[in-house]
């Protein structure tokens, strides 16, 4: 067996320690080992955004980042967003504007434009279709993915 | 019916009920699914196209330290070579066992070989290179023409064409020839002043779910085995199951976790009988999940086609006749959806001599699997292609030609049946008057081209069971996986019958053990068939709270009314009670109300689309920007608009990427060089526009809501459209899918 690092760092505002094989990507040991099953594995190589977390306030695609790079870190994950007794305005867009239809790449989107409205509070919507153009939905053409990100961004 | 009719709850947008779950990342998919003493199963596939498989030696694999258990084709049953009715037609047992594991021969690359399980993934993944396969390798094909030549590579020794009734003796890659005749063919023709004939080939593409394929499976100690899985139907996975592992349908317990799509890719099983097998090996639950590549390697891609279309007209533009040939790729086993492309073809025409020929064809590609609408969009390009030639060359608008021809209710398909209130026309008229068809398209290499698609849609088998709670909501119980919001749509149903909020129904998918058989979501049947068992469920407990109100009230069972949410009483005694005060009084009436109902409806009633689409063409560089897209489509009665508009928007981008980019490219080993999403180039959200959406309101005679199948028939029209749009733009007939960049310079002879 492989020896596992000791890893300690911060996931969705709480002090999180964990174990974790210098092999396993951060989306592994969320999923596997700290049972965060928000963010999904659509293609484990960058290319879908389903495992899109901020990472220290950066979109990063946790399949291509290490369990072990997250050491003294700060990772938001979609299971941080909402408050006890409300969703994120974002989370709301999405389902009054029926953004999502199977919503397995949901979270990844949810994380990506959260990413882009921390940085850019009204994007255009060229802006939107740039910035998540590297999180891939196959069920909804994205129309309404791009208009629930407009109405979150009119909302906060 | 009910084309007039108001109603509360259909036609409005509630939130969907099981959408905070998928927004909070909470909902449970296939691969989240975690059980005590879990083992990780991955799965060994051929690097071959084509090879005989002369021995498989796993002992350096089972000596890994991690490794709990190896399974093969030997671990099956032994596979009679006989027709299994698995729900969606006749499979041959063999061919499906064979396809799980390969038992003699590999069929394409990434056929599954073996099976591993270990403690974690990883070791499994290593194990898997341990397994020493000694292959003999053979020559591929993998191109339909090809495949149907005398001199072609085999697949399957014992596989011989039948050919309309009857079977030839020689072995063969073409395994069924079908053909629909009306008419007279050749009389159609001789009355043609205008015939117009092409040839179209259209590539191998994949259903692109974002979720791979997952299974977890564990057999208890008494037998009983249960899977855990995404699927697009449950009990289609335990039949299956039941088939390849010759196991009672009473002890396989198919648990349906949310799916990430499927688009009929989720329909076939491929690892849950691996995971079955593993969990029997190793006495431990095991969870088996696919990578991206093994999801394009190792699952149904829907297949490429060679297609011929021969339309003639008088100068009118009458259609006097139309022929065409499809040869479709099935992929390493038989059955691809030629049936089905034959079907739809020329469906959107009434056309008085007609002839088609299909054929199915294996090759050394993934067996293919059903697609949105499997086989339609390959046979509409070539059919909607060459009627815009045809209006072209008669100086007639392409919609006034379609209005012109189009099929109507009491004309008859083809293929034999007779149509009952159809919306085609609907759908031409709406987009004639859409702003979008009267904008002017006039700038240099800006092109404009419309086309029509039709789909059959299905009924099959739902049940639905409806538990009413004393404060007035229901429980909805279904196994209808929700693969697009339909926990809402048939919710709607129910709750429009029982005059209560779409919010007071909670809907819930449940597992084989807990409800009546329920056929796949899939033939765009769900909303259509388990919301009409939805309907029956909710009039069934209507019917059984009446009983209660009179009892109450001391009235005669027939004087209790319903309507509008409210139970009143007739004939002289004025009683009245809301359905939520009547719910609260169940439990001294004679207690609890389960409505209940199954359904095997008939009447689908098809689905017509017409869409409009604008492009730009790039002439230096071959790129085709979608500059505006509308789409119309009878809805016969829309449930969600917002589900129905998502539906049509979804099915127009799969159009898009399956028109202007994604195949399978293969080598000459027949190796998929782009079995990624980086380099298989789905649509993301900067290739496009906004997608407008017009829903024609056609109620379907066969459902008491007029609801149609929506799901499917929107991806039917777009190649056909963005091709002709880009005839209008630099005039050249594109006849060949993808319509990618490097094709559209061939065409425009810069490369």
């Amino acid at each position: 067996m492989v020896r596992k690092s000791h890893i300690q760092t911060t996931i969705n505002d709480e002090a999180v320690e964990f174990l974790c094989e210098p092999r396993q990507s951060l989306l592994e040991v969320l999923r596997d080992e700290l049972h965060l099953t928000g963010a999904k594995e659509g293609c484990n190589n960058g290319n879908c955004g389903a495992c899109s977390v901020i990472l220290d306030g950066r979109l990063v695609n946790s399949c291509l980042v290490l369990g072990v790079e997250t050491e003294g870190k700060s990772v938001e994950t979609i299971e941080g967003l909402a408050e006890p007794d409300k969703l994120h305005p974002i989370q709301d867009a999405f389902l009054e504007n029926a953004a999502l239809q199977c919503g397995i790449c949901t979270p990844g989107f949810i994380m990506s434009a959260k990413a882009l409205l921390d940085n850019n509070p009204n994007p255009t919507e060229h802006e939107i279709r740039y910035w998540l153009a590297g999180n891939l939905c196959r069920c909804t053409g994205y129309d309404k993915i791009v208009r629930a990100v407009l109405d979150a961004a009119a909302a906060t | 019916m009910s084309e007039k009719k108001e109603y509360k709850v259909i036609g409005t947008r509630p939130i969907r009920h099981d959408g905070v779950d998928k927004v909070t990342g909470r909902a449970i998919y296939g691969a989240d699914f975690q059980i005590t003493g879990l083992l990780h199963g991955r799965v060994l596939r051929s690097p071959h196209a084509h090879a005989r498989i002369v021995s498989i030696d796993t002992s350096r694999a089972e000596a890994h330290p991690g490794v709990k258990g190896v399974v093969t084709a030997q671990d099956l049953p032994a596979a009679e070579d006989k027709m299994a009715d698995l729900g969606e037609g006749p499979v041959n047992l063999k061919y499906l066992c064979d396809n799980i594991l390969a038992s003699d021969k590999a069929l394409y690359k990434g056929h599954a070989i073996a099976a591993v399980a270990a403690t974690n993934p990883h070791i499994a993944e290593e194990a898997c290179e341990l397994i020493d396969v000694e292959y003999e390798v053979l020559p591929p094909v993998l191109e339909v023409r090809q495949a149907m030549e005398p001199d072609a590579p085999i697949l399957h020794e014992h596989l011989t064409t039948s050919s309309l009734g009857d079977t030839e003796d020689k072995p063969t890659n073409i395994a069924s020839h079908l053909q629909h005749k009306k008419g007279d063919i050749e009389k159609g023709f001789a009355d043609a002043e205008v015939v117009i004939e092409r040839d179209f080939v259209t590539g191998t593409v994949h259903q692109g779910y974002i979720e791979p394929h997952n299974a977890t499976a564990h057999y208890n100690q008494d037998g009983q085995l249960t899977v855990w899985c995404s699927t697009q139907g449950a009990f289609t996975v335990r039949e299956q199951l039941a088939e390849i592992l010759q196991y009672p349908v009473s002890k396989i317990k198919v648990v349906p976790l949310e799916i990430g799509g499927g688009f009929g890719g989720k329909i076939n099983v491929y690892i849950k009988p691996v995971a079955a097998l593993l969990a029997k090996k190793t006495g431990k639950p095991v969870k088996v999940l696919m990578n991206r590549a093994d999801v394009f390697e190792g699952t149904g891609p829907t297949p490429a086609s060679y297609i011929t279309i021969k339309i003639g007209a008088k100068k009118d533009g009458k259609i006097t006749a139309a022929q065409t040939s499809l040869a479709f790729e099935a992929g390493a086993y038989p059955g691809s959806p030629v049936g089905a492309g034959a079907m739809c073809v020329f469906a959107p025409y009434n056309i008085e001599n007609v002839l088609i020929d299909g054929y199915d064809v294996v090759l050394n590609k993934p067996k293919s699997a059903p697609y949105r609408a499997p086989g339609a969009t390959n046979a509409a390009f070539g059919t909607e292609t060459v009627v815009d030639e045809l209006a072209e060359t008669l100086n007639i608008d392409p919609l006034e030609i379609r209005l012109m021809n189009g099929a109507k209710e009491g004309d008859r398909r083809p293929d034999g049946p007779v149509y009952p209130r159809i919306g085609f026309i609907e759908t031409l008229e709406a987009a004639k008057e859409h702003p979008h068809y009267t904008s002017s398209n006039g700038k240099k290499y800006h092109g404009r081209g419309i086309a029509s698609g039709f789909w059959f849609n299905i009924g099959l088998e739902s049940s639905v069971t409806i538990n009413v709670n004393p404060d007035g909501t229901v429980n909805l119980v279904e196994g209808s996986t929700d693969i697009g919001g339909t926990r809402a749509s048939i919710a709607m149903q129910a709750a429009e019958v029982l005059g209560i909020p779409a919010e007071s129904v909670n809907p819930a998918v449940v597992d084989t053990n807990s409800i009546g058989y329920t056929a796949v979501t899939g033939g765009s049947r769900t909303t259509y068939a388990t919301g009409y068992a939805a309907y029956e469920a909710a009039q069934d407990v209507v019917k059984q709270m009446k009983v209660r109100a009179a009892k109450l009230w001391e009235v005669d069972e027939d004087n209790v009314q319903f309507a509008d949410g409210e139970f009143s009483s007739i004939n002289g005694k004025e009683e009245q009670m809301s359905f939520r005060d009547l719910s609260g009084k169940l439990s001294q009436t004679g207690g609890p109300v389960v409505g209940r109902a199954t359904m095997d409806p008939a009447g689908a009633g098809g689905a017509f689309a017409t869409h409009v689409v604008d492009v730009e063409v790039d002439v230096e560089t071959g790129k085709v920007e979608i500059l505006r897209y509308t789409a119309t489509q009878d809805a016969g009665k829309a449930i969600h608009p917002s589900y129905v508009e998502g539906q049509i928007q979804g099915g127009v981008v799969q159009g898009i990427g399956w028109a202007l980019n994604e195949e399978y490219i293969y080598n000459d080993e027949g190796e998929m060089t782009n079995a990624s999403f980086l380099d298989y180039r789905m649509p993301t959200c900067l290739d496009l526009p906004m997608i407008d959406t017009v829903i024609v309101e056609v109620p379907n005679p066969g459902h008491p809501y007029g609801v149609r199948g929506v799901g499917e028939v929107p991806i039917v029209p777009p190649p056909a459209a963005i091709a002709n749009a880009i005839y209008d733009a630099i005039g050249i007939r594109m006849t060949e899918l993808p319509m990618s960049p490097d094709r559209l310079l061939k065409a425009l002879g810069k490369i």
